[in-house]
């Protein structure tokens, strides 16, 4: 389980994040959610060590993250697939997937990892050794899912995937992404702009507005409750 | 024609080693974004450890070996000590600091050696090879320095193209912020890099010292040579550092033959501005990444 | 105190070139009084420490205020020298054209090197610049005959008038010289053209939508920098007596750029600071080295080490150098910033304003 208490982020002036908590639980998606510009971004590159926080705490599994280095809390389960979705465009997709195996599996269990994920994203077949820029949109997002899924990792963070996918993409990404969450030990977080399809697979929700937790509830209570939608997720 | 010849076999001989130090750079570079000036300059400091070696009656072959290792242990640490404090500042601020240490290994081995000119020994013989009834100007040292650098270069495609630590380091190069979300521990191969390119540097260092004047300046031109071959090549193509260097030996050597020695310098500043103006990113340039 | 509030406090007209004249001649008084005081070895020493003045200035314009590197200025200095050598040698040319001639050929050479350089980042630039050092003496190395072999070019200066020493003649003659060539760059940088500088080192791209030509302002820098450093190569080669490719080897533009560095890039009192190591960094060595019996050998190569030592400390722990130190104590803001936060070249974090 994800705890964030109290987070804190400044960058020169301008405060990003202002005391955010909240919990994720495993086996569960916790969508983030807000506006532009809300800090959701921030958010998730702080759990993941890319931006220090002035202060706050952030445990899993009762693990404190913060003060740690990036890599450090990779090799600690932490997936995180960035904004842009991150994929290596120099190096094959098959490198891509095998990047992320390095740390944790050996030799021939790549071999088979990189396998079972080709199972789940047959597409990603066709272009296994081929350079990732030659992928579309919808198939690097592929990608970087099968690469950030393939350390089994305990947490999930997720920047928004669907941004720039067809809408029949998002719905298949989002089932996804509930399939490989539902029973299993993994701690999804999601940041959305597109709050609808992410309320349609998440458990729980948490709406941040100017860098602050505004609301943390079910995530059918949220979708339920049309003032609160209207008011800061726009539909 | 035979002058022709002459001077196409001495480019390609001069242009293997410019080869290595671009090499050098193109590793460095890769990886950090920065040009190592004093590359050149270390090679040097650690030629003249050899020469300390070989006078104390050390074997050619353990010497050369020994020093490698010393190449490189002087690049990692160079990258650990001196250029990762500076990380996320200006980007000049560790090319400075890279002039800042060519000038100190000058110094150094200036201070430790005196300036007398000295010889180096060569490992084979520098006289020309008979081809037939002909003797050309390619000696057997020439076909050392050619062999030496092809297992280099080709040491060097294989550690990049088939090894786990190979794909890590290309990672790294080309996305580190990516590399270390899926926990490459992008410090180690920074520092492996710098130590890499100090093995180039100094196997660099070996090859030129038998031909030239051996003193603490001996490295200078080699160094913004090689900096001419890299830029040609594109400053992150290690094959590029190849072409680049072939490219470069044989310009240079072709001013120097037939338009007069010592108009090498001019000629290769006059090549690497014609190079700089007309494709500043290199024949192997990176395509720029396209952002989806 | 330092200038600025020297200025503010004696109530000194806006304009720049009203400001800044009277203190040069307030300096240029002191100095002269100095001059007659000191033993002609110590005269002799000012003087190369104004030789090297004009040649940090100019660097110093070109990277802290245009942001642009250059590792070839000691070249753009042996070009001046040469120039006033050769003209010396061959010609009855009258000594100011001679020192002016120094300038502008060296802003010529500037020029063939500015104009490529307009495309070329730090470290590209660098690199070529690098080689332009390597590439000069070259020159000279080659046709001997013109250019006097290893013996070089010797040097005269004009006859002292009066009961003045060859030296302190020497001397008065490259403090004038240093002050004049202060005092107008001191108005450059002050001017519109000091604006464009800096507004192009910070932003090309915003700068060219101000109307700024960007290529030529960094051009006209280079020259600019390059005019500056020749006539301090000239003003030097006086010193020395001699004009050689032994005085202007690669070390030179790496001290040049050590000393623009440590005594603060982008500024112009730092200069002082840069010419003084230069001059005194070598005598100081010398008697360390002598301190720790490190034979004389040594000797000569100590100072070099001290400076990149130091360049290396002072990039990792002072970008500033002395005067950004200086600056920081008296609670000012870095120099030459009208929110300019100082660069490519090196200095620390961005300061608000």
């Amino acid at each position: 389980m994800l705890e964030v208490r109290d987070l804190s982020v400044s960058f020169g002036a301008v405060q990003a994040l202002r005391s955010v908590s909240f919990d994720a639980e495993p086996g569960a998606v916790t969508a983030v959610l807000g506006a532009n510009g809300a800090g959701k971004t921030t958010l998730l590159r702080t759990i993941s060590g890319l931006v220090k926080p002035r202060e706050g705490l952030v445990r899993f599994d009762g693990d404190p993250l913060l003060g740690r280095s990036v890599e450090t809390i990779a090799r600690l389960g932490v997936s995180h697939v960035p904004e842009g979705r991150g994929v290596i465009e120099e190096l094959t997709v098959e490198e891509n997937l095998r990047l992320a195996t390095l740390w944790c599996l050996r030799k021939q269990q790549r071999r088979a990892a990189i396998a079972e994920t080709l199972e789940l994203f047959p597409r990603l077949e066709s272009f296994l050794k081929r350079p990732a820029s030659t992928l579309s949109g919808g198939e690097r997002q592929m990608l970087v899912l099968g690469r950030a899924l393939i350390s089994r990792p305990r947490l999930l963070l997720l920047d928004e995937p669907s941004l720039g996918l067809a809408p029949m993409v998002t719905a298949q990404l989002m089932a996804l992404i509930r399939e490989q969450t539902e029973g299993r030990d993994i701690t999804v977080v999601l940041v959305e702009q597109n709050a609808r399809s992410a309320l349609s697979v998440s458990h729980h929700a948490v709406i941040l507005n100017l860098g602050q937790v505004v609301v943390s509830d079910d995530a059918a209570t949220v979708a339920g409750d049309d003032a609160l939608r209207r008011h800061y997720l726009g539909f | 024609m035979s002058l022709f010849l002459d001077y196409t076999l001495n480019g390609i001989a001069n242009g293997m080693v410019y080869a290595t130090l671009a090499l050098a750079l193109v590793l460095i570079y890769r990886a950090t974004k920065i040009i190592n000036f004093a590359q050149g300059a270390a090679g040097m400091l650690t030629t003249f450890i050899a020469f300390s070696l070989l006078s104390r009656g050390l074997g050619y072959w353990w010497a050369f070996v020994l020093v490698l290792v010393i190449g490189f242990a002087i690049g990692a640490a160079t990258e650990r000590i001196l250029i990762r404090p500076l990380h996320g500042r200006s980007e000049l601020n560790p090319v400075i600091v890279t002039i800042g240490l060519l000038v100190v290994f000058e110094g150094l081995a200036g201070a430790i050696y005196g300036n007398a000119s000295r010889g180096f020994p060569a490992a084979f013989s520098q006289s020309g090879l008979k081809v037939g009834h002909t003797t050309i100007a390619f000696s057997h040292f020439d076909v050392f320095i050619l062999i030496a650098v092809l297992a280099l270069m080709a040491s060097t495609l294989v550690l990049f193209r088939y090894t786990a630590l190979g794909l890590r380091m290309r990672a790294t190069a080309f996305s580190r912020e990516i590399a270390r979300l899926l926990g490459v521990r992008v410090g180690v191969l920074l520092t492996l890099g710098w130590g890499l390119a100090g093995i180039a540097g100094s196997l660099a260092g070996l090859l030129v010292a038998p031909t030239s004047a051996f003193g603490p300046y001996y490295m200078d031109l080699i160094l913004v040579y090689g900096f001419t071959a890299a830029v040609i090549g594109g400053l992150e193509s290690p094959v590029g550092a190849l072409v680049g260097g072939l490219i470069s030996g044989l310009c240079i050597s072709y001013v120097g033959g037939y338009l007069g020695s010592g108009l090498e310098p001019l000629g290769a500043l006059a090549l690497l501005m014609v190079a700089l103006m007309a494709r500043p990113e290199g024949i192997f340039a990176r395509p720029p990444a396209r952002r989806v | 105190m330092d200038p600025a509030t020297i200025a503010r406090s004696v109530r000194l007209p806006r304009q720049p070139l009203l400001r800044h004249l009277p203190v040069a001649l307030a300096a240029a008084a002191i100095l002269y009084v100095v001059t007659l005081r000191l033993s002609s070895y110590d005269v002799y020493q000012v003087g190369e420490i104004a030789a090297y003045i004009v040649a940090l200035v100019g660097l110093s314009l070109l990277t802290g205020a245009n942001g642009q590197i250059s590792l070839g200025h000691g070249a753009f200095m042996a070009v001046g020298a040469y120039t006033m050598g050769l003209l010396m040698n061959h010609t009855q040319t009258n000594f100011i054209l001679e020192l002016a001639a120094a300038a502008g050929v060296a802003a010529a050479a500037g020029l063939v090197i500015g104009l490529p350089a307009t495309r070329l980042k730090g470290p590209y630039l660098a690199g070529m610049t690098l080689l332009f050092a390597l590439a000069v003496p070259s020159i000279a190395d080659k046709w001997p005959a013109t250019f006097g072999g290893d013996q070089g070019l010797t040097t005269t200066v004009p006859t002292a008038p009066g009961s003045l020493s060859a030296e302190e003649w020497l001397a008065q003659i490259q403090i004038v010289v240093a002050l004049i060539v202060m005092v107008l760059v001191a108005n450059l940088l002050w001017s519109r053209y000091g604006r464009a500088f800096r507004a192009v080192r910070d932003d090309e791209i915003a700068a060219s939508l101000t109307g700024i030509h960007v290529a030529r302002t960094k051009v006209t820098a280079f020259a600019i920098s390059a005019g500056c450093a020749g006539l301090g190569g000239a003003l030097l080669g006086l010193s020395t007596g001699v004009v050689n490719t032994g005085e202007f080897p690669l070390t030179l533009s790496i001290q040049l750029l050590a000393a623009m560095v440590l005594g603060g890039t982008g500024t112009l009192i730092g200069m002082v600071w840069g010419g003084i190591l230069l001059v005194y960094m070598p005598q100081w060595s010398t008697s360390l080295s002598s301190d720790f019996n490190l034979g004389n050998g040594a000797n000569a190569y100590l100072a070099t080490i001290i400076f990149g030592v130091v360049l290396i400390v002072a990039m990792i722990a002072a970008p500033n150098g002395i005067q950004g130190g200086l600056r920081w104590l008296w609670g000012h803001r870095p120099h030459l910033g009208k929110g300019g936060h100082g660069a490519p070249a090196p200095v620390t974090a961005p300061t608000v304003d």
